[in-house]
């Protein structure tokens, strides 16, 4: 019943708020479509301008991955989080996060695969995915956009949120779902 | 911070690389993360256009005034540098509601227009405010009410309840988002201490 509602959300809801804006706004004499193309005209420069920031960290993101540094790492973090109650599959997930929102899709999906999405883990990792966003990307673009160069404490922030945020996924799920 | 960990991962991945005999991958993961990275901002520029008409249509027809009305007072409370009537206010308000609902691919261009609007209450241009770093924490911890993503993938691997994780993504993203946002408090007091 409730998955039904959520699927219905997330299939209904921008087409109901694509209906609902334009709608509102011309019933209030709004001239819609010079409106919305005024609008959309600000989109254009800012992919130009975000380029050379999202070249920087794709780039370096992409050769620490490429190395083998990354894997390394989590192979390093493993047995120091299993400690404290992490899965160890969970671990490669939490280090990509907030680096790569492609690759941690990538990941949950083998994870959802390799061990069911009615799984312990796999349930786990579905929130973890659900809940954070991808750290690194936002402020690149976010900042980048605006041409923000120093983002002074705007890392430790995110960090603090992705790392909150693994911690009480697995601690809610064990709550939750481990029975 | 961002040079140092830009340079960490690059020079540290080139030469971890070279130390373990992987040294060929770095060119071609380089130049295609570089093509990557080209084509991404390509295709949100379809998206911001789309949700910046939106916007703007939204704007005109009072129900960004509304937004603010029902979300604004907690808003006004995280950002207290922002004048009250400022579009930046509006920004923000549209890029939170985005979120809440589950329009993922509207939130980046909403909180882009919205740090634009910040932008243009700062003096120094090329260093982030407060009120930047603030919005950065309320997105990177996303307080979503539905991951239609995840629900998605889910349903796709085969799960009998693929909404079960709805509650707790909930509780998480808002413990998430309530640690990034004392971390930024903190940060802020102990960086306009230092002038810098």
């Amino acid at each position: 019943m409730f998955a039904a509602v959520c699927d219905l959300l997330s299939v209904w809801s921008i087409p109901v708020v694509l209906l609902f804006i334009p709608l509102a706004g011309y019933l209030r004499r709004v001239r819609v479509y010079e409106a919305f193309v005024e609008g959309a005209a600000e989109g254009f420069q800012t992919a130009v301008r975000i380029m050379p920031f999202l070249v920087a960290m794709l780039v370096a993101v992409a050769v620490f991955r490429a190395s083998g540094a990354l894997e390394d790492c989590v192979a390093m973090l493993q047995p120091l989080l299993s400690l404290v109650g992490v899965p160890p599959e969970l671990v490669p997930l939490a280090v990509l996060r907030p680096l790569s929102g492609t690759g941690a899709l990538g990941l949950t999906t083998e994870l959802l695969a390799s061990e069911g999405p009615d799984s312990l883990v796999g349930r786990m990792a579905s929130t973890i995915l659900g809940s954070t966003d991808t750290t690194f990307y936002i402020l690149t673009v976010y900042f980048g956009a605006v041409g923000i160069r120093n983002p002074r404490y705007a890392v430790i922030v995110g960090l603090a949120g992705d790392i909150t945020g693994f911690f009480v996924s697995i601690w809610i799920c064990r709550m939750l779902f481990a029975s | 911070m961002i040079n140092l960990i830009w340079i960490l991962f690059l020079t540290g991945g080139i030469i971890y690389a070279g130390l373990t005999g992987k040294i060929h991958l770095v060119t071609p993961s380089a130049i295609s993360a570089a093509e990557n990275a080209v084509t991404l901002a390509i295709k949100l520029t379809g998206v911001m256009c789309l949700w910046l008409g939106m916007m703007k249509i939204a704007e005109r027809a009072g129900l960004v005034r509304l937004m603010s009305r029902i979300i604004g007072p907690f808003i006004r409370l995280l950002f207290p540098g922002v004048p009250p009537g400022h579009p930046a206010m509006g920004a923000i308000v549209m890029t939170v509601s985005a979120n809440m609902l589950g329009l993922g691919n509207a939130v980046t261009p909403l909180g882009i227009k919205a740090m634009q609007e910040l932008q243009k209450l700062s003096r120094d241009r090329e260093t982030a405010t407060p009120a930047m770093c603030t919005l950065l924490a309320l997105c990177t911890t996303g307080l979503t009410l539905v991951p239609a993503t995840v629900i998605a993938l889910r349903a796709a691997a085969g799960s009998t309840d693929p909404g079960e994780i709805v509650g707790a993504t909930l509780v998480t993203s808002i413990a998430a988002a309530f640690a990034a946002l004392t971390v930024d408090r903190i940060c802020r007091a102990a960086f306009t201490g230092r002038g810098r």
